[in-house]
């Protein structure tokens, strides 16, 4: 058995291998009978260690290759300087490819490869391929050495004699222990403003709009959407017009999308379920927050025979006549509804912003 | 395992070889610079320890070695990306050489990626390189932890070096991930949305967390210039140092190495690393750099101008993360909406923290402290250096393929929409199909793979005792066909035989002097059923006097091929040949 083994298999605690009535004898005699591994097999020589003739050709084939490798580069040093920017091929099987992208990629690619692959063909022709055996030691330190280094530690210990005075021993570890704080709280404090109820709002609250109601406008034309211009099964992808404010100043436009996006739908009135769905649209024309409920991805993907809307990341699916409850994936929520209304020009307005946070979950999101 | 003392005539043979290599080098003085260095470092004691170093041969161990070359390769590709790359979320309109984007109001961070990919000549093939080296990076190495689980690598001395390569696993998934986010497309910027809403999910702190990560509000302007310094600075120090210590470890421990003749738990038997392993293994660093150069060339990945820039509102259809992130998109898409609730006015989001906050770091312990689970179910204390064949552990390996399995359902989940589109299938099925599978699937897997462990074992063992098949079928004066079964020799023979099979272990003390039921036997009673998990179907590797059984007629000392009946004594019916005698 093993030099190393400083307890055989299963000699530990109150356990031992079965049907051996704990002693570890049983192994031992299974251990007499075993075969003996029969060593080295005897070394086999390759054409090129015996036959100069064959070492030769091994020699100029590595040769070839190292000079592939040198073409190559000499490639990519043309065509780097006489390949036209705006050059594209149609390349079989892949499609339409940049000249330039593909050249230099397969001279590079060419030139490192066979610098490879002739290192390794001298290694395995020429190199001596006789087996080299070495052997190992324990790792662990000895008895001797690990009881120097005990002496060490414990010398030095008693030499700064922290154990006889334990006043240093703890105020030191106070110090290093409050040193780290100013660190911590340096970061956690200043990453980022923490105003958590912002969460909860949207450009679509009445107060961004002096208290009346916000037109529903195109996104991305920025135009405001008539009734009329809502037709049975349409889609529309919808901000607030609020929005023009955000984008006039030109700041935070991304965070405020991210949480106004709304999709505006008409749906044959019959086909909505839900008195509450109905009665917060116009004639079956419904707005429903776009930010799905499960982690945030734009839900837009409409399915005109089912009413389904569809997310992209993870499959959840929102029924639109059921209220955009979801019937399956892994969002838990339905999505916000947005009531609208018409004002008196004949343009759709929202009243009363969000009634619940859109977008995924959080923690004091039902507070 | 069961090893052999070292003082056999073929190593006799050899001793000499590593003293003349001395010898040889003693003989030339070392002058010049090398002279110099020396002079002023002592390098080169250190140097001919180093290069004399023995390194087995086998084609798995390159695994690990295409997972360096290729972080190499993000290296150095990633240092020149950072020459023209700008880690700007500020707006600006594109008013380069890509003609349908000219105009539009993108960020920073995006024109410039757009100005590497069209306006920097060869930049685009620097950007396809460091992705690519990225992806080979992430499979190289779940494939490297793969070789090194399956044959017991893992085992002491080395259990440091697998808890390294853990965290190196899971760090190269953040990194990659951070990678990922920067050019801030329309794919990367989903992602990041998708990211911010798992950070919500986090109780109590969640909320913060999203907030303190994305300096305010979900998607800001902090988050692009925080993730390019945790992925060209931070992440890159500690993927550096660890794969440092890594390898410092591999010297240290010297490599394991396939048992075979010759080859001993005491030794090493390879080639030294000067000549043959600087040039075999510098020569596949430039086969690995040469081939992700070749894909990078023809294979487009990650055509950002294509996907536009980051907004909130438009639609990603087929929204697919890279690779090495699809397990966890997958469990995302499995977990059920109902796992979300609300309690004392708070919101529990489980649905999203299980796959998206947990499952990684949750993986990833599991995974660290096998070893250590392993090692006190064995009670083995000893030093390993010899691997095991996998299907000489075959509850290692059923454990294996089941979280391969677990592994791979979560990874195929990812892409049900995609599947479902192409094989014309109900996604809603598909979603269900693989939410069953994740329970199933890993168990009938390690069913699967320990009973096709013990049955290769079980045809080594004939193999032993009976010899190879040769093809050769004999016709007997009966009017019976029988195969001829050449036996092995004794080197072929080693290799089906060197193994331990060992015996689970069971209580021997449950209770103590008093006769008190100890609590220490309880804790080892579980110890004992773990062991019997683990080792109760054995198959024995053949020893030498059931090989002198299954050819007991071999006394008469004359080899015939006649055919007679066989004594009883458990012998399988087929015994009718004989083997060659061997010792
Ligand atoms: C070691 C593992 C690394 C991995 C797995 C990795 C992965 C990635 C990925 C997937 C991307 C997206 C690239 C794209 O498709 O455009 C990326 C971008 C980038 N990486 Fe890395 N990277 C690594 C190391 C580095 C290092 C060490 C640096 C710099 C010293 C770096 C610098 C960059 C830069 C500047 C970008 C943005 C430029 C661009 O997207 O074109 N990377 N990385
Ligand atoms: S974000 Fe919509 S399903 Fe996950």
């Amino acid at each position: 058995m093993n030099d190393n083994e400083t307890t055989a298999h299963g000699e530990s605690g109150a356990l031992a291998p079965a049907g051996g009535d704990g002693a570890l004898e049983t192994r031992s005699t299974t251990e007499l009978d075993r075969f003996e591994n029969p060593g080295l097999p005897p070394h086999v020589h390759r054409a090129a260690d015996d036959d100069p003739k064959a070492a030769k050709r091994a020699e100029k084939q590595v040769a070839t290759l190292f000079g592939l490798s040198m073409l190559s580069t000499l490639v990519f040093l043309v065509g780097y300087f006489a390949i036209h920017d705006d050059w594209v091929f149609f390349f079989p099987g892949l499609g339409q490819a940049k000249t330039l992208n593909v050249v230099l990629g397969l001279s590079l690619g060419f030139a490192l490869f066979f610098i490879g692959i002739g290192a390794v063909h001298w290694a395995k022709t020429l190199m001596s391929d006789e087996e080299v055996v070495e052997e190992r030691h324990p790792l662990g330190s000895s008895e001797v050495e690990r009881a120097k280094a005990v002496k060490v530690v414990t010398d030095g210990g008693e030499s700064a004699q922290i154990n006889r005075r334990p006043l240093l021993k703890y105020s030191l570890g106070g110090a290093l222990g409050l040193f780290a704080l100013p660190f911590v709280l340096q970061v956690a404090g200043s990453l980022g403003p923490g105003n958590v109820e912002e969460l909860k709002e949207t450009l679509w609250d009445p107060k961004y709009n002096d208290g009346k109601p916000i037109r529903l406008f195109r996104d991305p034309e920025r135009t405001p959407i008539k009734l009329s211009d809502v037709t049975l099964g349409s889609v529309f992808h919808v901000m607030p017009e609020t929005m023009e404010k955000v984008y006039e100043e030109g700041k935070h436009v991304l965070e405020q999308k991210a949480k106004a996006a709304v999709i505006l739908i008409r749906l044959n009135p019959d086909d909505i379920k839900v008195q509450k769905a109905k009665d917060w649209g116009v004639d079956g024309t419904v707005a429903y927050s776009k930010i799905c409920t499960h982690v945030g991805c734009a839900v837009g993907l409409y399915e005109q025979q089912t009413h389904h809307l569809l997310c992209p990341c993870h499959q959840s699916t929102f029924d639109l006549t059921e209220d955009c409850a979801v019937i399956f994936g892994p969002a838990k929520r339905a999505l916000p509804q947005l009531k609208i209304t018409v004002d008196d020009e004949g343009y759709l307005v929202a009243p009363q912003g969000f009634k619940e946070p859109v977008g995924p979950s959080f923690w004091e999101r039902a507070r | 395992m069961s090893t052999i003392n070292a003082d056999r005539p073929a190593d006799a043979l050899r001793a000499g070889d590593r003293q003349a290599d001395q010898e040889r080098a003693e003989s030339k003085p070392l002058g010049g610079i090398a002279g110099w260095l020396d002079d002023r470092t002592g390098a080169a004691k250190g140097m001919s320890f180093v290069l004399k170093k023995v390194f087995p041969d086998h084609w798995s161990f390159m695994l690990g070695e295409i997972a360096m070359y290729s972080m190499i390769i993000c290296l150095l590709t990633g240092a020149f990306l950072t020459f023209w790359f700008v880690p700007s979320a500020s707006p600006v309109v594109y008013d380069g050489s890509y003609i349908p984007l000219q105009g539009v109001t993108v960020s920073d961070a995006y024109r410039s990626t757009l100005d590497i990919s069209f306006d920097i000549r060869g930049g685009l093939l620097i950007r396809q390189i460091h992705h690519w080296a990225a992806l080979v990076f992430c499979v190289a190495i779940l494939v490297h932890m793969g070789r090194v689980f399956f044959t017991g690598a893992f085992r002491k001395p080395r259990e440091i070096n697998w808890v390294i390569g853990s965290i190196l696993s899971m760090l190269a998934i953040v990194e990659g991930f951070a990678g990922y986010s920067l050019p801030d497309d329309l794919l990367s910027g989903t992602g990041l949305r998708a990211a911010e809403g798992f950070m919500r999910s986090i109780p109590i702190i969640g909320s913060y967390v999203s907030y303190f990560v994305f300096g305010g509000a979900f998607p800001g302007e902090a988050i692009i210039p925080r993730l390019y310094a945790v992925h060209v600075l931070l992440l890159p120090a500690i993927l550096v140092g660890l794969f440092t210590a890594h390898i410092l470890l591999v010297f240290l421990h010297k490599h394991t190495q396939y048992p075979g003749p010759g080859k001993t738990n005491n030794n090493v038997v390879g080639f030294p690393m000067m000549p043959v392993y600087i040039a075999k293994a510098g020569g596949f660093f430039f086969i690995v750099f040469g081939v992700i150069a070749l894909i990078s060339a023809l294979v487009t990945i990650n055509p950002i101008w294509g996907y536009g820039p980051y907004d909130p509102s438009p639609v990603t259809a087929g929204s697919q993360p890279d690779w090495y992130m699809g397990f966890a998109d997958g469990a995302l898409r499995l977990l059920p909406g109902f796992l979300e609730f609300t309690a004392f006015g708070y919101t529990f989001s489980f649905n999203v923290m299980i796959g998206a906050i947990l499952l990684i770091p949750i993986m990833y312990t599991l995974i660290g402290v096998y070893p250590f689970f392993e090692a006190w179910v064995t009670g083995d204390k000893r030093e390993h250096h010899l691997l095991d064949r996998p299907r000489n552990n075959p509850t290692r390996t059923g454990i294996g393929v089941a979280a391969m399995t677990f592994y791979i359902v979560l990874f195929f989940a990812s892409g049900n929409d995609l599947m479902a589109i192409k094989l014309h299938l109900s996604i809603n099925d598909l979603t269900r199909l693989f939410q069953l599978l994740i329970f199933v699937g890993p168990p009938l897997a390690f069913w699967i793979t320990k009973r096709i462990c013990l049955s290769l074992q079980r045809a080594d063992r004939q193999k032993v005792l009976h010899g190879r098949e040769t093809g050769v079928i004999w016709r007997y004066p009966d009017g019976r066909f029988e195969e001829i079964h050449a036996p092995l020799t004794p080197q072929e023979r080693w290799v089906l035989v060197q193994h331990e099979s060992p015996e689970p272990l069971v209580i021997t003390a449950e209770t103590d002097a008093n006769g008190v039921e100890s609590p220490i036997a309880r804790k080892e009673r579980l110890r004992a059923k773990l062991s019997h998990f683990y080792f109760k179907d054995r198959v024995a590797p053949p020893t030498p006097s059931e090989l002198e059984a299954a050819h007991h007629h071999g006394d008469h000392g004359v080899e015939t091929h006649e055919p007679e009946a066989i004594e009883a004594g458990g012998a399988p019916a087929r015994e009718t040949i004989k083997a060659d005698r061997q010792n």
